[in-house]
């Protein structure tokens, strides 16, 4: 998965970005968007749907937002009213996550990202492995060490169900460093704050979570971070290695993006990405950015549909290797 | 850790938190009483407003406020016409509503207040003394105990269980049992039971099934059988608060009692208010004596006091791993965690010493937001309490529409209407049958948590030894087991002693 393009504030755009707010009164790119979020109010995807309406119609890049929360079959239930009122939707755009591929995988949506109209990956969150502060295991060679050893004595925990996003990250990082994935003794945990909870408390050895999570609690000291999946180290954790200059080839990226309705008019399509691509470059959108500490990971259009093709490739070796397909 | 405290006492009283705290009860008790809304979904609704607010200290004063108010204004739907709109005040229905029936419902809204009011009252207290301390209480539990904890939890069906209703109680639990496990659970990567309904993935919801089992049978009741709504009568009581002081004498140990078990329970991140109040609900049922024991389910106050004042002290105590180590215990303070975040405070270890305002603040204020609930709840009481002497025309459509409204309104999904009626048409049925549903619901609450937890461990010691491995699940499950068991034994020995006499 190394299709992620990290956007950089430079200058230049920033200056841009001030002259084009600073002309008079420049009509909105898109009129309007009506972000279709298909889980409740107050989680992940409601944050970023509206998070990034928030920062488009401030920024002036588009008139108005409205908001819609349809829950239903874990985001199932969005997908198929987005394909089955394609016609009328042509101004509704989707939240969507991960998730997407692994649940259409395992067939728990009866379509996929393919039958959608890909705008783009806006946002992202690494995955990082976290240890007790007082834990004898300090780089991810001691994991594997001790996995080695016995994998039943190493129980490593995570936020999503046996075959979810944190448990296929732990199965990826273990074979490409070279150990059979299946052995993973993998516990769930229904919320990551429950699963950190058990780390700390001792239940689990290891946690696997997302990285933005795992930072706030390495900076109050009580957890180490021993291995993140980007390909190089972030700068709200410095001294937090990457799997991969530990010699494990393991990178996974948990998106955020949004979809549209299948059939949708290319020139339509292409507004809502140049939308976002200048949102990017905003000081409204970089407020709306710190504040939720996202990481920019901009996949516009095509760039979007093979990533998520690679990502899927990636998931579904490894969800057949671990008997989940 | 004085200099903090007073640091917080000069910052709670400060007129801006002041007036965010009154806001914050004031918005909570109002949209809390409304069926279905629960605090979860105020405080999301309320995230942005705090976060325009900028500073942490306020904001985060507000959100709590809101959080509290909610559970305070909860209780009021339950007792009132039965429809609990947060797990947490589903006990508090259980004798809060039959006291309603009987005319009481000024003094059952009363002994609410006081309870909730204890509760939370004694929660910031412990929460000032012990905040640091508490944070390696939190990590006491493994999944192993919370298992046990959550059959602990299950013996409060033991109060539904009276004559000859021991196997119909146990039927329903078992029914609470299997509903739960309709879905995808936390551990399984796959869908049961749910028939390819693309709605049942994620389970039956509880506010549905609360409103299907308690809200709607009730109104419909009310309307088969007119009887049960003439409250001619009860007119002139209805706004009566008064507590006897033989009342007070009763109440009081439960609800000192409950306050440090509620609060306790609460500091544990998998536990919180629900499970706080059936098992504040469980015990105290279990240890009055057995003429007390009759009267829980049917209008006990020391049943009503119990999970209130447990509910309230466990959410006071589940801002000890939110601001000690920054773990979410509950959805509720998982959604205040992302606010606090939002507003660039890392809540943690360091949160007492790097931002002591804020964080001792904050706890001031929930002392000052339960002397404000108190204050602008109990005049409001004979008010809130008339609306049951709405004429039953009147009434019966407004519930039905709360009801309704509130299975609707936490999922904008329209299906969750027509799982309503069909299991509110089923619920009835059953009641006619004199089936106890209130096991169902606590059957179905604990369920889920149970069978998560238990999975778990059976995983982590790769069977089930850990139901003795460590002494304190093997203390809980013993404990939950001489809950169960002693009343069977207790009327045995009655049943005996009688016999014996002929």
């Amino acid at each position: 998965m190394k299709f992620t393009n990290r956007i950089r504030k430079t200058a230049l755009s920033a200056i841009a970005a001030t002259v084009l707010l600073a002309g008079p009164a420049i009509a909105a790119d898109v009129d309007s968007i009506h972000f279709l979020i298909p889980g409740g109010a107050g989680g992940g995807w409601d944050g970023t749907a509206r998070g990034t309406g928030e920062a488009l119609t401030k920024a002036g890049l588009v008139g108005t937002a409205t908001f819609e929360n349809m829950s239903g079959g874990g985001g199932g239930k969005a997908i198929g009213f987005l394909i089955e009122n394609a016609a009328s939707n042509h101004g509704t755009l989707m939240v969507n996550s991960t998730p997407i591929v692994i649940r259409s995988l395992v067939g728990r949506f009866p379509h996929n990202f393919r039958d959608l109209t890909m705008i783009a990956g806006t946002i992202g969150d690494y995955a990082a492995f976290v240890v007790h502060k007082n834990s004898p295991i300090k780089s991810f060679a001691d994991l594997l060490a001790a996995y080695k050893a016995n994998p039943r004595k190493v129980a490593i925990g995570g936020g999503s169900v046996p075959g979810g996003m944190d448990h296929i990250v732990v199965a990826h990082a273990m074979q490409a460093a070279g150990e059979d994935p299946t052995k993973v003794k993998y516990i769930p945990y229904d919320a990551g704050g429950k699963a950190m909870a058990a780390l700390l408390s001792g239940e689990i050895k290891a946690l696997s979570t997302g990285f933005s999570e795992a930072v706030g609690m390495a900076k109050a000291g009580e957890v180490r971070i021993i291995g993140v999946t980007a390909d190089k180290r972030n700068a709200a954790a410095p001294d937090a290695p990457t799997l991969k200059e530990q010699g494990v080839n393991a990178e996974f990226v948990n998106w955020r993006g949004f979809f549209a309705a299948p059939g949708l008019p290319a020139a339509k399509a292409n507004a809502y990405r140049a939308a976002i691509a200048k949102m990017y470059a905003t000081p409204e959108w970089e407020a709306v950015r710190a504040r939720n500490g996202w990481v920019n990971i901009h996949n516009p259009g095509d760039k979007f549909v093979s990533f998520l093709e690679a990502q899927e490739k990636v998931i579904k070796s490894l969800m057949k290797k671990l008997g989940f397909l | 850790m004085y200099d903090g405290i007073m640091l917080g006492v000069t910052a709670a009283f400060s007129l801006t938190n002041l007036t965010m705290v009154v806001a914050g009860c004031l918005i909570g008790t109002f949209i809390g009483m409304l069926p279905g809304l629960g605090p979860m979904s105020i405080i999301a609704i309320m995230i942005p407003v705090a976060i325009k607010i900028g500073d942490p200290s306020a904001a985060l004063i507000l959100l709590a406020g809101v959080y509290y108010g909610a559970i305070f204004g909860g209780s009021t739907s339950s007792i009132l016409i039965n429809a609990p709109g947060v797990a947490g005040t589903v006990a508090t229905s259980f004798d809060g509503y039959p006291m309603a029936r009987m005319g009481k419902a000024g003094k059952a809204l009363a002994i609410a207040a006081i309870a909730s009011f204890c509760g939370g009252t004694v929660g910031a207290i412990l929460l000032i003394g012990f905040a640091p301390a508490l944070s390696s209480v939190a990590l006491l539990f493994h999944s192993a105990e919370y298992f046990a904890l959550m059959v602990v939890g299950l013996s409060a069906i033991a109060a539904f269980a009276g004559e000859g209703m021991v196997v119909k109680a146990l039927l329903m639990t078992v029914m609470g049992l299997i509903m739960a496990t309709v879905g995808e659970s936390a551990l399984f990567n796959a869908p049961r039971f749910t028939m390819g309904v693309q709605d049942l993935q994620s389970g039956f919801s509880f506010i549905t099934l609360a409103m299907a089992l308690f809200a709607l049978p009730e109104a419909l009741f009310l309307v088969m059988d007119p009887a049960r709504a003439n409250q001619d009568d009860a007119d002139k009581q209805i706004k009566d608060l008064k507590i006897t002081r033989a009342e007070a004498r009763a109440i009081a140990p439960v609800i000192a009692r409950q306050s440090i078990q509620g609060f306790l329970i609460g500091v544990m991140p998998g536990a919180g208010a629900t499970i706080a109040s059936f098992l504040g609900y469980a015990v105290e049922r279990n240890i009055a004596s057995e003429e007390e024991q009759k009267e829980f389910g049917k209008g006990s106050i020391k049943g009503l006091a119990a999970p209130e004042a447990a509910n309230n002290a466990a959410c006071t105590g589940s801002f000890v791993p939110l601001l000690t180590l920054g773990i979410p215990g509950s959805g509720t303070t998982a959604i205040l965690l992302g606010a606090l975040i939002a507003l660039n405070v890392n809540p943690g270890p360091r949160l007492m010493i790097d931002n002591p305002t804020i964080f001792w603040s904050v706890i001031i204020s929930m002392y000052i937001g339960n002397v404000v609930l108190i204050i602008l709840n109990l005049p409001l009481i004979p008010y809130i309490a008339k609306l049951l002497t709405i004429p039953r025309n009147y009434l019966i459509p407004f519930i039905l529409f709360f009801t309704l409204i509130g299975a609707y309104i936490g999922q904008n999904n329209a299906t969750e209407l027509l799982i309503l009626v069909g299991l509110g048409v089923g619920a009835t049925i059953l009641r006619f049958a004199n089936f106890p549903l209130p096991p169902l619901l606590i059957g179905f609450i604990l369920g889920g948590m149970m069978e998560d937890n238990f999975a778990r461990a059976v995983n982590l010691t790769d069977g089930i030894q850990f139901m003795y491995q460590r002494p304190m699940t093997l203390t809980l499950l013993l404990i939950g087991v001489a809950l169960i068991a002693l009343p069977i034994w207790r009327r045995r020995r009655a049943k005996l002693s009688v016999a014996d006499g002929d």
